[in-house]
């Protein structure tokens, strides 16, 4: 009934999965500093959002630590996937509030550069 | 080195190129749909992690949904004139860069490394929509009504803010 990729579970280390999670979650950490745009200031987020979740759903598969049983393992399993879920969800509520708060700091200025947004600044 | 090593190699491969076009491409529509293709792909590697919910979740609400949303707002501002300002390179670059160096180094030497060649459990079917659902009504069932009542909140204040009038 799975889809044969799903049934690539196989034996690949987890440092794998783990590391291909650091590399997003730096790429999007320095997006985030480096970039001045907003909307992609905002994208870089999601991006450090997902390589979270990807470490969690890693966690999941492989267990958070060595020898658990099997009633445990499949509890923290599931753990580990509504954690995902509830991620998205707040993303999403978070993606919604915060674009309509570049449209209306754009509807003030006329410009968006997160540079020259210091009105809140002293 | 087996299949479905090289099978996740060349997914990794697609989702970093992803990852790095959001942060160097300069056109923010070019970007936007680098992130579409690291959150594909990103999809399947859920699929890999034997989470097929998940994975159709990700490709429907991040590849689709959200990311629509942020090439609404972009084609929005770029029509009216914002965004004509490149990301010009400045001292940041570099202190960025060696952050997040340093932070890499950090986590692999903190996290990654003690982990060693741990193998997956694997735990039979617990990704399977039939699991999800049924852990999201029993155990989660709380934390699942207060998701839907803060997208309802943010549902309205992204209409507040964005509405000239009310």
């Amino acid at each position: 009934m799975l889809l044969p990729i799903a049934t690539m579970v196989t034996e690949i280390p987890i440092s794998w999965y783990l590391g291909l999670g650091l590399v997003m979650f730096c790429l999007g950490g320095v997006g985030v500093v480096v970039r001045r745009n907003p909307v992609v200031v905002f994208m870089c987020i999601e991006l450090m959002l997902n390589a979270v979740n990807l470490t969690f759903l890693t966690f999941a598969a492989y267990g958070i630590y060595p020898g658990l049983n099997k009633a445990t393992a499949y509890q923290s399993a599931m753990n580990g996937q509504m954690m995902v879920i509830f991620v998205m969800a707040v993303a999403a509520a978070e993606v919604a509030v915060g674009l309509g708060i570049i449209m209306a700091i754009f509807r003030l200025r006329n410009d968006v550069d997160v540079d020259d947004m210091s009105s809140l600044k002293n | 080195m087996s299949a479905s090593e090289i099978g996740f190699l060349a997914l990794a491969l697609l989702a970093v190129i992803g990852a790095a076009g959001v942060v160097l491409i300069d056109n923010p529509v070019r970007s936007a749909l680098c992130l579409v293709l690291n959150f594909f792909v990103l999809g399947f590697i859920y699929f890999t992690l034997g989470a097929p919910m998940i994975g159709i979740t990700q490709i429907m609400v991040y590849a689709g949904a959200i990311m629509v949303l942020f090439l609404f707002v972009i084609m929005m501002l770029k029509r009216q004139g914002a965004m004509a300002k490149p990301d010009k390179p400045d001292s940041r670059l570099g202190l960025a860069v060696v952050l997040g160096l340093a932070l890499a180094v950090t986590v692999y030497a903190t996290v990654i490394a003690p982990q060693g060649v741990t193998l997956p459990l694997g735990i039979k079917d617990y990704g399977t929509p039939q699991a999800v659902g049924v852990s999201l009504f029993t155990n989660f069932v709380w934390p699942f009504e207060v998701v839907s009542v803060l997208l309802l909140v943010g549902i309205v204040g992204s209409i507040m803010l964005a509405k000239r009038r009310i």
